[in-house]
């Protein structure tokens, strides 16, 4: 699809008297990371493509407040969540979407309480319900007896017991799916969660996306599905330390059913 | 002979001349080398030590000489003594037991108040699945099993547990014998069981020592820690191996008709320890079986006195431990009621209270500035390291240990609680953070493995998160990338240096 998309804001939406049904929370690194960058246009390629009334808080878009959080700074953390809260409790919003499980969790977990009550997804709970509504469908089979694993984030896995919907979106890409050794709950971090993305490790004896990497190596499959936008960082850099990036493609969920609709 | 002495000889034999084909002719020397190592562990040392001193003529001759002062029979002399002997004994342990618990609750009323009171319906049956079910166990089957062996052991044991208690108070023997044959099938049933606990302790030490499984081996288990997991694993052994000695003494007795030892029970497994007794006089083997018996319930009562002091402890708390779980989903974190209300004020929100106190202080720096739950976590810990065995940092080299986290948190409590117990009121000069250094705090990856693989719901996560508050925001310790990610997210609205015009700089290139 080579046409332009046009990616409504909700204050161009608002002064058209419109309330968009679904606001898609891009996130900081959906929004300014070249690779995550992708994601979140595949991600808005399939909006628009099933025509949904979407729209983002673009400029007025601020952190979650989530790596503040876990580092222990309460204060910064609040006064980003209240801001954020107060924006779109002006703009009645109801539903979001984000492609960034940190967002997502925290949104969705620590916002109501500071008085931020929304029906908050995940995009790959949303994509697994738009399967399920038969409002998207894979008829190319791009991704067909492909080898693909996935690598559960911790903040969609664990932190929220969300196992099912992305192996399911999978298998409807009729993929195999080969697991990792360790997986859903049993899940082994990528090394970026705890703010650890924004700081260098504690010294060790191995990084952990080398390690993470090294186990989707193991499997041999071609393409390691992920679903967390620093997750893509650290597997992608994983695989490079062994040198397989030509072999071995990162992808995000969102990207790997845009692809397979030729988005 | 020494149970020891065939070994050595036949080693010797295979080094130096015994060749191959020679081997068959010394299996029957390996069966009574097994002979005799069975006959150490069931007849054993105390039986053999008391019979060769002079404790046997004294427990003969002393009661014969104050029933004839008194004036009463014997038998119902000794039957009395040991009544008295045993009230005595139960009534030291439990006062010393109530004592020791009570402080233990005390230590962990140390910390803050939290309500986890709530959805009661759904805390029961967490309680039921996790704690009685042991749901979290079944993640590594090999422990899972020899752990349930022990477990039900335990719990099932217990009701015999009750029937000694009886009896030494009551001066009866197997008072619940009236039972008939469901008696005689339960006795049965835990002398299987005494068997499945002896081989789940055995090979739990296998796996600590011979396996050298790595989880056991951590840094934070040396010293008392290990201590501690033997001593545990050896008493149990030893007071199942008690277990079964009394039992085929009894069954010895009661064939032969002896007065007071009516016939009760099956005895499957101490059946096959008849052999060893038989030779035996009836007054030996009554006092052998007096012996077992004590050792036994003796054994029970000074190993509940252990409790307190020991990792073991989570027989009791994984209980109230898994009733008082985090019912909220993993990833999330309380907010900080006393900062909303500050951050409500500065934003000039009016259902901010501009009356409310300040908070005193942020974050967790002692124990005492934990919830009372985190160290219910800490007294609950049984050291398996499970947490320790999925935690990335570990994993990767890192200092961190959720392991090490919990027990540095016990250790604490015990130290400010025992402060306490000698009446000193003045605070001393360590607090948590003497114990856990910010290096093992800043390499978490908050990824809830910890939290997820332990198998009775203890937290590690949220004592490391409520320790960060405290180096951010009370010391602004924090490691200087994240001191530059605070000022980015301030200035920018996002953790790295970008313009916050850039943010939907995406959406003209799509």
């Amino acid at each position: 699809m080579a046409e332009k998309i046009h990616v409504p804001t909700v204050a161009e939406l608002n002064a058209k008297g419109i309330t968009p049904d679904v606001l898609f929370w891009v996130g900081c690194a959906g929004s300014f990371d070249e690779r995550a960058q992708k994601i979140t246009k595949a991600m808005a390629k399939i909006l628009a493509h099933l025509e949904i009334n979407f729209a983002i808080l673009g400029k007025e878009e601020s952190c979650t407040g989530d790596p503040a959080k876990r580092s222990g700074n309460e204060f910064l953390f609040q006064m980003q969540a209240m801001n954020n809260i107060s924006i779109m409790n002006g703009y009645g919003i109801t539903k979001i979407l984000t492609t960034c499980p940190h967002c997502f969790n925290t949104l969705k977990n620590e916002y109501p309480d500071l008085g931020g009550n929304y029906d908050v997804m995940h995009h790959t709970t949303f994509i697994q319900d738009l399967i399920n509504q038969g409002k998207l469908t894979f008829g190319k089979g791009d991704y067909k007896g492909k080898k693909i694993t996935y690598h559960d984030s911790c903040y969609i896995g664990r932190a929220n017991g969300i196992y099912d919907a992305p192996r399911e979106i999978l298998q409807k890409l009729d993929a195999e799916l080969v697991e990792l050794k360790r997986c859903r709950t049993n899940g082994f971090c990528c090394g970026a969660g705890g703010a650890q993305i924004f700081k260098e490790a504690e010294k060790g004896t191995k990084e952990v996306n080398v390690e993470r990497a090294e186990e989707a190596l193991e499997t041999k499959a071609t393409i390691v599905a992920s679903n967390c936008p620093f997750c893509m960082t650290m597997l992608s850099d994983g695989v490079k330390h062994f040198n397989k990036e030509g072999e071995v493609q990162v992808l995000d969920l969102a990207e790997l059913v845009a692809n397979a609709n030729d988005l | 002979m020494w149970c020891g002495a065939g070994l050595n000889r036949r080693h010797m034999d295979f080094q130096s001349i015994a060749l191959p084909t020679e081997l068959p002719h010394q299996i029957p020397l390996f069966q009574e080398d097994c002979k005799s190592i069975i006959y150490f562990i069931f007849t054993n040392a105390y039986f053999q030590i008391f019979y060769s001193s002079k404790l046997n003529t004294w427990v003969k001759l002393l009661p014969q000489q104050c029933s004839g002062i008194i004036g009463i029979n014997y038998f119902r002399f000794m039957q009395i003594a040991q009544q008295i002997v045993f009230v005595i004994a139960l009534a030291v342990a439990t006062y010393f037991f109530y004592k020791n618990v009570s402080k233990i609750r005390r230590n962990i009323l140390l910390g803050r108040d939290e309500d986890r009171t709530d959805q009661p319906k759904k805390r029961w049956s967490i309680m039921f699945k996790v704690a009685f079910g042991q749901t979290k166990m079944v993640a590594r089957p090999i422990p899972a099993i020899l752990h349930f062996f022990v477990y039900i052991g335990f719990i099932l044991i217990n009701i015999e547990v009750l029937e000694i208690i009886l009896d030494g108070v009551l001066g009866t023997h197997r008072l619940f014998a009236f039972l008939g044959p469901v008696y005689n099938v339960a006795i049965g049933f835990f002398e299987i069981l005494a068997v499945l606990v002896l081989v789940g302790c055995i090979l739990f030490l296998t796996r600590r020592f011979v396996n050298k499984i790595p989880r056991f081996h951590k840094p934070e288990m040396k010293g008392w820690p290990t201590k501690d997991a033997t001593i545990i694993l050896i008493t149990e052994i030893v007071l199942m191996a008690a277990i079964l000695k009394m039992n085929a003494a009894d069954q010895i007795l009661q064939a032969r008709g002896v007065e007071h030892y009516t016939e009760a029970g099956s005895f499957p497994v101490s059946q096959l320890l008849v052999p060893f007794f038989e030779s035996f006089s009836s007054e030996a083997l009554i006092v052998f079986e007096r012996i077992a018996w004590w050792f036994h319930i003796i054994g029970i009562l000074i190993f509940l006195n252990f409790l307190p002091y020991s990792k073991h402890f989570h027989i009791i708390l994984a209980f109230p431990n898994t009733f008082y779980s985090k019912l909220k989903p993993m990833g999330q974190v309380d907010n900080i009621g006393a900062i909303t209300n500050e951050v409500k004020m500065m934003m000039g929100d009016p259902s901010a209270d501009p009356n409310a106190p300040p908070p005193e202080s942020f974050g967790a720096k002692d124990i005492t500035d934990l919830s009372w739950k985190n160290i219910m976590d800490a007294y609950t810990c049984t050291e398996c390291g499970r947490c320790t065995s999925v935690c990335p940092a570990n994993q990767t080299g890192k200092l961190l240990s959720p392991r090490k986290i919990m027990m540095d948190t016990r250790d604490r409590a015990e130290e400010i609680g025992k402060r306490m117990d000698s009446g000193i009121t003045e605070p001393d000069d360590k607090n948590l953070l003497s114990y856990i250094s910010p290096e093992e705090l800043w390499a978490c990856n908050s990824c809830n493995a910890c939290a997820e693989a332990c198998p009775i719901n203890i937290d590690p996560l949220n004592v490391i998160g409520q320790l960060r508050q405290y180096l951010v925001m009370e010391k602004a310790e924090a490691p200087n990338e994240l001191n530059m990610m605070f000022t980015n997210i301030e200035n920018n609205g996002a953790p790295w240096q970008f313009p916050a015009t850039d943010r939907d700089k995406w959406t003209t290139e799509i």
